[in-house]
């Protein structure tokens, strides 16, 4: 074999250059990546709730029953509020009666007439959809009928749910119910309708003591990112790894 | 190749193709995996437009203050400036089209929401002037004596 001597400079030219190429140029991107790095959402919506504001009066859960649709004398919310009282002989109580949506107006909690003395420390808690980072929910659906849009939140496609159920048993938070009228899985959207006009949610909305807040967690000076990054939050069942949204301002360990 | 290979082939091969088919009509054709990948973002793309046209019910306060200052003025003057109109008034929706009237709650399990006595320690609640519903003028709506939009006793009637 022979190779004459501006051949071999040039070949040589070739692979010199070749090889100064990065591996990371070859790298094979999936769909959803490619997709991500061309059209990346520029919104994450978050939510906050301030535990030390809540006092229990319901309008949350009455505003997002009549905005959302939910039936109003069924046994089902999208959000609700619980009642905890930790009680001075080191007892805890807790109810929801009705999800708390026509608020807490008697000193009666579970059958039981508790007097304000013998409380230790007490308070409301209202809950919604986390909107998981790692929905489990999300990942159990046989049909892709629920998922999570590129802004965060998990919706439920009624057309395309079969209403097998297992999304409502994957929650960990015991968000999802089944529609007593569509006879699919429902879950809190986030007021998915509401936010994406610029308006706050129906619950946020109805909160007369701003116990409820909703923000673009993307966005460095949205009031909610400030205080998530600036304030002391918790959020539910971290252990579970969901990575939820809904972040709590005073929340008990009690809690669950 | 023999026949009696062949003939079971052929039904194969066609059941494949009617199933092919089917799916192709069936599943929709913005249906696939979407910004969140496989996991958590295989769906009908147009589901989310379908969430972002539902209907909304609560207008907020902003949507009430033009029409009715006369009611709007004096309750932002006072301490229940915190309660949206649509709290009591229910959801205004398209009003004044539909519905042409709001139906006002007056009940007393409305104004209990709040005002029904539970003083836990270290609560909010435990601060709002609260009664007893059970003793308190049981029977008679709030709304007879206090005026909701001039809680302070200058709107005692």
């Amino acid at each position: 074999m022979s190779i004459s001597r501006r051949d071999f400079l040039i070949s040589t030219l070739k692979i010199a250059a070749a090889s100064a190429l990065p591996l990371s140029a070859f790298k094979i991107l999936s769909p959803a990546e490619a997709r991500a790095s061309v059209e990346a959402s520029t919104v994450r919506w978050g939510f906050i709730v301030d535990t030390y504001k809540c006092v229990g009066c319901g309008f949350c859960v009455k505003a997002c029953k009549l905005e959302n649709e939910v039936p109003y004398e069924a046994p089902v919310t999208r959000t609700w509020v619980e009642r905890y009282l930790i009680l001075k002989d080191g007892r805890m109580v807790a109810d929801t009666p009705l999800g708390g949506r026509d608020g807490f107006t008697s000193l009666e909690i579970q059958e039981e007439v508790v007097k304000p003395e013998d409380v230790a420390k007490a308070f409301f808690v209202p809950k919604l959809c986390n909107q998981c980072e790692n929905p489990p929910c999300v990942q159990v659906c046989p049909v892709g009928a629920t998922y999570q849009t590129a802004d965060g939140v998990v919706l439920v496609d009624r057309t395309w749910c079969i209403g097998c159920g297992y999304c409502i048993m994957a929650c960990p938070y015991g968000v999802r119910f089944f529609h007593p009228v569509y006879k699919v899985a429902e879950k809190c959207t986030f007021c998915y309708h509401r936010i994406n006009k610029g308006m706050k949610t129906a619950c946020v909305g109805a909160c007369p003591f701003g116990a409820r807040q909703i923000g673009n967690l993307k966005d460095p000076n949205d009031p909610v990112t400030k205080t998530i990054m600036t304030q002391r939050v918790a959020v539910l069942k971290d252990e579970y790894g969901t990575k939820p949204q809904v972040y709590y301002i005073g929340l008990d360990e009690n809690v669950r | 190749m023999s026949s009696h290979v062949l003939r079971p082939l052929w039904v194969v091969i066609i059941i494949v193709i009617l199933i092919l088919g089917a799916r192709f009509i069936i599943v929709p054709p913005d249906f696939g995996i979407q910004e969140r990948g496989f996991m958590y973002g295989y769906h009908r793309k147009s589901n989310e437009d379908d969430w972002k046209a539902f209907k909304v019910k609560y207008r907020t306060r902003k949507y009430c203050k033009d029409c009715h200052p006369d009611k709007y003025e004096p309750i932002m003057s006072s301490k229940h400036r915190i309660i949206q109109c649509e709290n009591c008034h229910g959801p205004a929706v398209d009003h004044p089209e539909d519905p042409p009237k709001l139906v006002v709650d007056k009940s007393r399990s409305l104004c209990i929401r709040c005002h029904a006595r539970l003083r836990y320690p270290g609560t909010e609640r435990a601060k709002i002037k609260g009664i007893d519903p059970e003793e308190h003028n049981t029977g008679m709506e709030c709304s007879m004596c206090h005026n909701p939009h001039k809680p302070d006793m200058e709107g005692w009637q």
